[in-house]
């Protein structure tokens, strides 16, 4: 009798986008021809996205990477006896000593690519509900102190002290409360609350829960944007697992504590990710931004006290409870405690995932990791933390990523999405579009966001065009001046982040001369 | 956008509000059902006919205005009927950063018509998209609800083509 063969194709939006659903269909296929017998798994992505897909084969050196692997390869493949791990071009070697994965500091995604993600067993396997088992065993009070110990701040861009968020729903009396997970991950250039969804949905399913003990809550919501049906579906399957086996429900893991939880489903807004916007469309209206106070832990959800926190946030939970505050916290520099899971995006060779410890720096993340520009030119500017987040000249490429070093360069670090440019973009071009997507976008609440935006557009437009350059370029700055005081929320107020920065460090692209000073810090 | 076509609502208003109930019934009692109720409405027919509006309305205890409102607030949500294929070009930097433009260029080129807009023979509406969270493989496109990414215009017309879109 031969030993099955277990085969390991992704089965991320990111491997399911480059034809891993044919690419299982043919390995199937191919084995069946050649009768060999072989089981193929379908897990979540490494991130090693220009792989993908990548195909992994469990052997006795464990398991060996071959990517990206398209129909026509898997031939070849088979005759390469890659199923015992033979040499072909496509291989990497055993994966886990490919040297982007190896140098990572995995905490949050330490499972993620590893495992069937709605396989029960494997999450258990690998230390999975350890952290909700011990949060059984604590107090609410002493949760709470454990999350603020290990100094997790929130990872959807607020960096706002998760423990700090917690303390003050659990101190606020109320005969109902939520947990409501911001999963609409709407910024370009991110995609870690996607792969963490599609490829390890226990882990925040645990995280939620966890959070719900913590503060007395009993039903959560999970807001997905639209644009990610394939998490969504993830989530759902996920939590019906676990309601099957009691680790959600009325008697989770048979303490008698309740806590259950729901999918709600974006319709396409980005203003969304917006927490005040998020409860909103969470009661079925439009997604337009409440002001503050009250704030959400305490009038949130239909009213009630809402912990509001993103994905990572969430899905750092369990190894916080499982680990201990302090090995967190042992993790990166200053008051950003942790890892960040960093998403290398637009033109890099190499673009993917990449989870370390605060306090690395662009330099390192676009040339040791992603291996410089995609199209082999020179990169000019990245973009870091989304639509909002500034565009970085090379100058500012040693700046440690941590949340305070990026406040004092006008940038923020957000949600860890960096997107790279090389030299032939047009920076008042991408400052234009930020503003064009701010008007796009814009709930339409206040002023400075609703027509600002609009007239940001048409004021880049003659400067782009030569018209009057010199005093646009002045009512441009003025412009942004009244968006960032004046706006309701961070759409309009950071809007000017990315456009100023454009402005102040590429001045040439606006048809200005560099004066000395412009490309420093 | 001369050459582009408004697709006539065909689905019968008895349906349409037939449809409506059965998602009202579908997620009733659930507090702040709006949303997946229109979710479970387009799903169903492809678009949220207006004519569903009054019963939805009533059956929330809402105003006309107020459902109309939550509808037209949402990009994903449409009153008029879309083409057979709906592609979705994503627009958003990290896209643009690999050539998104030159790809919407296309896409433009190849239906004749803009966004937001259904090619003259009814076939396919092209929309804009703001990320599918494929950026480390950008430039990314949705086709009827599937990604697809590293995308290049020979890529694309592949894909329509395999969709039985004339070109």
């Amino acid at each position: 009798m031969t030993q099955l063969i277990t085969v390991f194709v992704p089965r991320d939006s990111a491997a399911l986008a480059v034809g891993a659903d044919d690419v299982a269909r043919a390995i199937q296929q191919e084995a069946g021809r050649r009768g060999l017998d072989i089981v193929i798994v379908r897990n979540g992505s490494r991130g090693l996205l220009w792989l993908e897909p990548l195909v992994e084969i469990a052997t006795g050196q464990g398991r060996i990477a071959y990517g990206p692997v398209s129909v026509e390869d898997i031939p070849g493949l088979f005759d390469a006896d890659w199923l015992h791990g033979g040499a072909h071009p496509l291989g990497h070697g055993p994966t886990d000593t490919i040297p982007y994965l190896a140098r990572q500091q995995r905490l949050t995604f330490a499972r993620v690519g590893i495992t069937d993600p709605l396989s029960l067993s494997d999450y258990q396997a690998l230390g999975g509900f350890e952290g909700l088992k011990k949060a059984l065993a604590m107090t609410p009070a002493a949760i709470v102190e454990e999350v603020t110990q290990s100094g997790l701040r929130g990872r959807g861009g607020a960096a706002f002290p998760t423990g700090i968020k917690w303390k003050t729903v659990l101190n606020t009396v109320a005969d109902q409360k939520y947990i409501v997970c911001n999963a609409d991950e709407g910024d370009s250039g991110t995609f870690s609350d996607r792969m963490l969804m599609e490829g390890d949905p226990y882990m925040l399913i645990e995280g939620m829960t966890i959070a719900g003990l913590a503060v007395g809550a009993s039903k959560g919501y999970i807001y997905v944007r639209s644009e990610y049906p394939h998490a969504a579906a993830t989530l759902e399957s996920a939590i019906g697992n676990a309601r099957a086996v009691g680790w959600l429900g009325h008697d989770i893991g048979g303490s008698g504590h309740m806590f259950d939880l729901e999918v709600r489903l974006g319709a396409g807004a980005y203003i969304c990710g917006e927490e005040t916007s998020l409860l909103e469309s969470l009661e079925g209206k439009r997604g337009q931004v409440r002001a503050k106070p009250p704030l959400p832990a305490i009038s949130g959800l239909f009213g009630k006290p809402t912990v509001i926190n993103n994905v990572i946030s969430l899905a750092s939970v369990p190894v916080i409870l499982a680990k201990g505050a302090a090995h967190y916290r042992d993790f990166g520099m200053g008051r950003s405690r942790g890892t960040l899971p960093f998403q290398l995006a637009g033109n890099l060779k190499h673009g993917g995932l990449v989870e370390l410890a605060f306090g690395t720096t662009l330099r390192e993340l676009l040339y040791d990791y992603g291996g410089g520009s995609a199209s082999g030119r020179p990169l000019k500017a990245v973009q870091v933390g989304g639509p909002l987040g500034a565009y970085l000249p090379e100058s500012q490429w040693d700046v440690p990523l941590d949340y305070e070093a990026y406040i004092g360069i006008s940038a923020m670090l957000g949600h860890g999405g960096l997107v790279a440019f090389d030299d032939t973009a047009d920076l008042s071009r991408l400052a234009r579009y930020a503003m064009e997507f701010c008007a796009i976008e814009s709930c339409g609440k206040c002023t400075p966001c609703r027509i600002g935006s609009t007239r940001g557009v048409e004021v880049i437009d003659n400067i782009r065009d030569g018209r009057q350059r010199e005093q646009n370029i002045h009512l441009l700055r003025d412009l942004c001046d009244t968006m960032l005081a004046g706006s309701l929320c961070a759409l309009g107020g950071m809007t000017p982040y990315p456009v100023l920065s454009a402005l102040e460090h590429f001045p040439e692209d606006f048809g200005q001369a560099r004066s000395s000073s412009a490309s420093a810090n | 956008m001369t050459s582009s076509s408004t697709l006539p609502d065909t689905v019968p208003e008895t349906t349409a509000q037939q449809v409506a109930r059965q998602a009202l019934a579908r997620y009733e009692g659930q507090p702040g059902n709006l949303l997946p109720i229109l979710h479970a409405i387009q799903h169903a027919l492809g678009h949220i006919p207006d004519s569903t509006v009054p019963v939805l309305a009533q059956a929330l205890q809402l105003s006309r205005a107020e459902i109309h409102g939550v509808i037209s607030f949402y990009a994903h949500f449409r009153s008029q009927p879309a083409g057979r294929v709906v592609l979705e070009v994503c627009r958003a930097e990290s896209c643009q950063a690999m050539g998104g433009e030159r790809l919407a260029e296309h896409a433009r080129q190849k239906l004749g018509c803009d966004f937001h807009a259904t090619s003259a023979d009814g076939q396919v509406t092209l929309e804009p998209v703001y990320c599918l969270g494929l950026c480390a493989q950008s430039p990314a496109v949705m086709i009827n609800g599937q990604p697809h990414a590293r995308m290049t215009p020979e890529k694309l017309d592949r894909l329509l083509a395999a969709q039985e879109v004339q070109a």
